[in-house]
């Protein structure tokens, strides 16, 4: 702040209140949706105070989902979830690493060509060639499987270039001393830079692991089966009709389920979660 | 820029690509060319018959008046997303840089929303707007407004847009952040002693200083109204009412999943990774631009 | 401990040749310093005995062995980098044990090894730290320890010292004399810095434009360099080069700054115009360009005491046996 001015201090203060208030409200009554019955909701204007019905709604979508749509259990769809968000980073990081690795440190024929390869998938999201993704998927026997699941979405044009702009900026004269010191191509990778990238590592698995877990079309074209749902198709599914048909209470719960670990990684691992962020989209 | 040779191996780097390039082939390539085969071709009710038509398709959507509808509907609710998006999170970022004290405690309550999948962003706000028992709706209708966006196309656009754009800001928010931070101290205070007023200031100075990055959001924010918004559309208003939130993706998935209409769908398929590629390359002017300050 | 032989060695990137055919011999144990302005392909040269550039043409020879196909593993040398090339992650033990575990020693002898060349270096309580937590000196000491502990037959240092200030760097340079004087290895050592190359070389071989134009010791380089290029890089302020005539052809003339020397008008061999002076105290140095007629060439003149510039010119005259002739068409001493 250059100089003291008192009142647009305050003016700060107060967009910014106002903006934590629009952005925290929906959680608020979200949760306050999860602690009553139906019943209760469904009076207009809800109740604005947590009600007494937490550990049944809680238990009620953790081991039987919902009464009227879906029924799948909400903890076998936050182990689904769980593996989507684990998987995707995990094989994303590992396949965008050794392939970065081996068009940074290596001079082969096609090495241009791959590199555009990769390139040119950022060009092709999901939801531009759904049908025919889905067909492949089908014909692979991968629907409701999480192979399905994971795999067609861990190639990534974006972590391979993060790796790749990352490796740019070691020293070359690391790797000659490496070599010097008799380190093969592997062993330098596995010995220096692999330890070197960790922030990198650690950054774009936080970023990962949100788009794992929110992860929405994918899972809602290739899961059928109730048991291969995750989180956030179950709260889907759970919407069966016009809004008086629905068990908000229930809804609620599964939200407040498929929201908390995502908020929970950004929250505690901030420092990663922003770095990764401003990082992959450079 | 490149790096000094160094590693020599007949095998290895393909061996290193071939995961990726693999995965790439069978789940991008391969479905990306079956959806422009198909969209050129024609498949009779049965899956039978498979009738090469030519651009057959493309024409038949260019006449199709739902279709040419889906893109009015989409270029409104990306402009007013991406427009949205970006003055509330600049507001916000605004005022957050400019307080000392409990800055990073702001920060840390605004960014949250990111962890939110759309899906449930627009479950979230369908619940707070629902008509006859949201909270919203209800305090709405003490204001004597009639709230029901299950009927009401441009009600329901708002909702759509609410939801993507309160999921969006904490994106933005952290960019728009992170812009102001590394503008130098000294070009404000040398404004101050200029003897600019602090909006003056913004507007001459900050602003003009943060338009790579508001250049940068306006497309990322296009892309993800174009595409990621798709749990948001699902979610609550499943392109109704009518077809007054029937965005493009939606309206692929729709006739393709839904409708049953490979060649339709596909033709739709090429035509936005035709949007994709041309929003993709202005991102990479974009950053070819910024390589050049 | 070993010899390294230079035969008409050549590289080329493509089309483009940037190491025009060096030979040159360097003994087992002596300290030969390559010396040039930078991209004169000094540190191509060093590379390619390291083994991190492939040679396009000519031999490499290590001790008895052609090392032109070999790996730099094979190839039984250090390296020293510019950058020091330390591993950021790893402490400084591990950074000099890591080429000995590559090698598969022994633990306890990687120990003693990294301890001994630890103590050498005065590196013994900083063994556990990361090289970030070191200063320039230290960091650069911890690169020569992870050369030394490997005990090779030849140590290649890569301009190690340019990356440290003025002080450090002769304080350093002290230190790799003693270092050397200790162990004895064959070393070959790169820098564009002149004074280096002097202080630290055995013999020195002056790179130009990817040939090398002169080899030999360093005050024999200094009293008879070979080439104008020689005269003018080796020696600060360069020697003076004075379009001459000598038997009835143009010659250029070449006096060193300190062999000119002031005297009476009526004695002078030249006359300088003086534009600057800088008095470093021991000395003064006098810079001008040469009056009456030689088209106003550019001359330095070093004198040990302090001269009256008040009158504007100074009359200065030469040892004859002191001077040299080049020719100026292609720079070539010209032997009397």
């Amino acid at each position: 702040m250059v100089e003291n001015r008192p009142w647009l201090t305050f003016l700060s203060h107060s967009v910014l209140m106002l903006g934590v208030l629009a952005v925290a409200f929906p959680l608020y009554v979200t949760f306050i949706a999860s602690t009553h019955t139906l019943e209760a909701i469904m009076q207009a204007p809800m109740p604005l105070v947590p009600g007494d019905q937490l550990v049944e709604n809680f238990t009620q979508v953790l081991t039987a989902g919902s009464t009227k749509g879906s029924k799948a259990a909400g903890a076998t769809m936050l182990v689904n979830s769980l593996v989507m968000a684990l998987a995707i980073p995990l094989g994303k990081i590992t396949i965008s690493v050794i392939s970065a690795f081996a068009i940074v440190y290596f001079r082969f024929p096609l090495r241009m060509f791959f590199f555009w390869m990769i390139f040119v998938t950022l060009m092709l999201p999901v939801e531009v060639r759904i049908i025919p993704t889905f067909k492949v998927i089908a014909d692979l026997g991968m629907l409701n499987t999480y192979a399905g699941l994971t795999v067609p979405l861990i190639a990534s044009a974006t972590a391979t270039f993060l790796f790749r702009q990352f490796f740019m900026t070691v020293p070359d004269e690391l790797a000659e001393a490496a070599r010097v010191d008799g380190a093969g191509p592997l062993r330098f990778f596995w010995d220096v830079l692999l330890p070197l990238s960790k922030t990198t590592m650690a950054a774009l698995f936080v970023i990962q692991f949100i788009y794992g877990w929110n992860q929405y079309l994918w899972p809602l074209l290739i899961t059928t089966d109730e048991s291969m749902y995750t989180t956030v198709i179950g709260i889907k599914r759970m919407i069966v009709g016009g809004d008086a048909a629905n068990e908000w209470n229930l809804i609620m719960a599964t939200a407040i389920l498929a929201m908390l670990p995502p908020a929970l990684v950004v929250m505690l691992m901030q420092k990663w979660f922003v770095k990764g962020l401003v990082e992959t989209e450079k | 820029m490149e790096k000094r040779v160094v590693f020599r191996s007949a095998w290895l780097p393909y061996a290193l690509v071939a995961p990726q390039i693999a995965i790439t082939l069978v789940f991008f390539f391969w479905p990306a060319a079956q959806a422009v085969w198909y969209s050129l071709h024609l498949q009779d009710a049965f899956g039978l018959k498979v009738q090469f038509v030519g651009l057959a398709n493309f024409a038949t959507l260019f006449k199709d008046s739902n279709y040419l509808a889906s893109f009015k509907v989409t270029a409104l609710f990306s402009v007013l997303v991406a427009f949205f998006g970006i003055a509330i999170s600049l507001l916000l970022a605004t005022m957050a840089d400019r307080v000392l004290r409990g800055a990073m405690a702001y920060k840390t309550l605004l960014i949250w929303p990111y962890a939110v999948a759309p899906a449930v962003a627009g479950v979230l706000w369908a619940f707070i707007f629902a008509p006859s028992i949201g909270i919203l709706t209800y305090i709405l209708k003490g204001w004597g407004v009639d709230w029901n966006w299950i009927i009401k196309g441009d009600q329901a656009m708002l909702l759509v847009v609410i939801a993507a754009v309160w999921k969006q800001i904490s994106y933005n928010f952290l960019f728009f952040l992170a812009g102001l931070q590394s503008i130098p101290k000294s070009l404000i205070e040398a404004a101050a002693i200029d003897g600019a007023s602090p909006f003056r200031r913004f507007w001459t100075i900050v602003f003009p200083l943060l338009s790579p990055t508001t250049f940068f959001l306006l497309v990322v924010n296009i892309v993800y109204a174009f595409f990621d918004t798709f749990g948001v559309i699902d979610a609550t208003t499943q392109g109704g009412p009518g077809q007054s939130t029937n965005i493009l993706v939606y309206k692929v998935y729709h006739d393709g999943v839904k409708a049953a209409d490979l060649g339709g769908s596909s033709a739709q398929s090429v035509i936005l990774m035709f949007i994709v590629i041309v929003l993709t390359v202005a991102q990479f002017r974009f950053i070819e631009r910024k390589v050049q300050y | 401990m070993a010899e390294i032989s230079f035969r008409n060695v050549r590289k080329s990137y493509g089309e483009l040749e940037v190491v025009h055919g060096v030979s040159a011999e360097v003994a087992d144990g002596e300290f030969v310093v390559i010396v040039g302005p930078s991209g004169c392909g000094k540190s191509t040269l060093l590379r390619m005995v390291a083994g991190l550039e492939t040679i396009t043409g000519g031999e490499i020879s290590i001790g008895d062995r052609v090392v032109n196909l070999l790996e730099p593993k094979d190839r039984d040398i250090a390296m020293v980098f510019q950058n020091y090339a330390l591993y950021p992650h790893m402490s400084v033990y591990d950074n000099m044990a890591y080429g000995l575990r590559i090698r598969g020693l022994a633990r306890s002898d990687i120990d003693a090894r990294v301890r001994r060349a630890a103590e050498i270096l005065e590196l013994g309580g900083f063994l556990e730290r990361k090289p970030r937590e070191l200063s320039g000196g230290q960091r650069q000491r911890v690169a020569m320890g992870r050369a030394i502990v490997r005990e090779p037959a030849a140590f290649l240092f890569d301009e190690p010292l340019s990356n440290l200030d003025a002080k450090l760097r002769v304080q350093m340079r002290a230190e790799l004399q003693a270092l050397h004087r200790r162990l004895g290895t064959t070393s070959l050592f790169v820098t564009h810095d002149q004074v280096e190359a002097m202080t630290l070389a055995h013999r020195m071989i002056v790179m130009n434009a990817g040939r090398a134009e002169q080899i030999g010791s360093p005050l024999d380089v200094y009293a008879n360099p070979a080439t104008t290029f020689v005269a003018g890089f080796i020696g600060s302020p360069p020697m003076n080069l004075i379009p001459s005539e000598r038997g009835g052809r143009p010659v250029l003339l070449g006096v060193r700054p300190e062999h000119l020397e002031p005297c009476a008008e009526s004695e002078a061999m030249m006359t300088v115009d003086i534009d600057l002076l800088e008095p470093l105290g021991s000395d003064t140095l006098v810079y001008g360009h040469l009056a009456g007629g030689r088209d106003g060439t550019r001359v330095a003149v070093r004198l040990h005491e302090s001269v009256d510039a008040r009158t504007g010119h100074l009359a200065v005259r030469y040892d004859p046996a002191k001077a040299h002739f080049f020719d100026p068409q292609g720079g070539q001493r010209i032997v009397s």
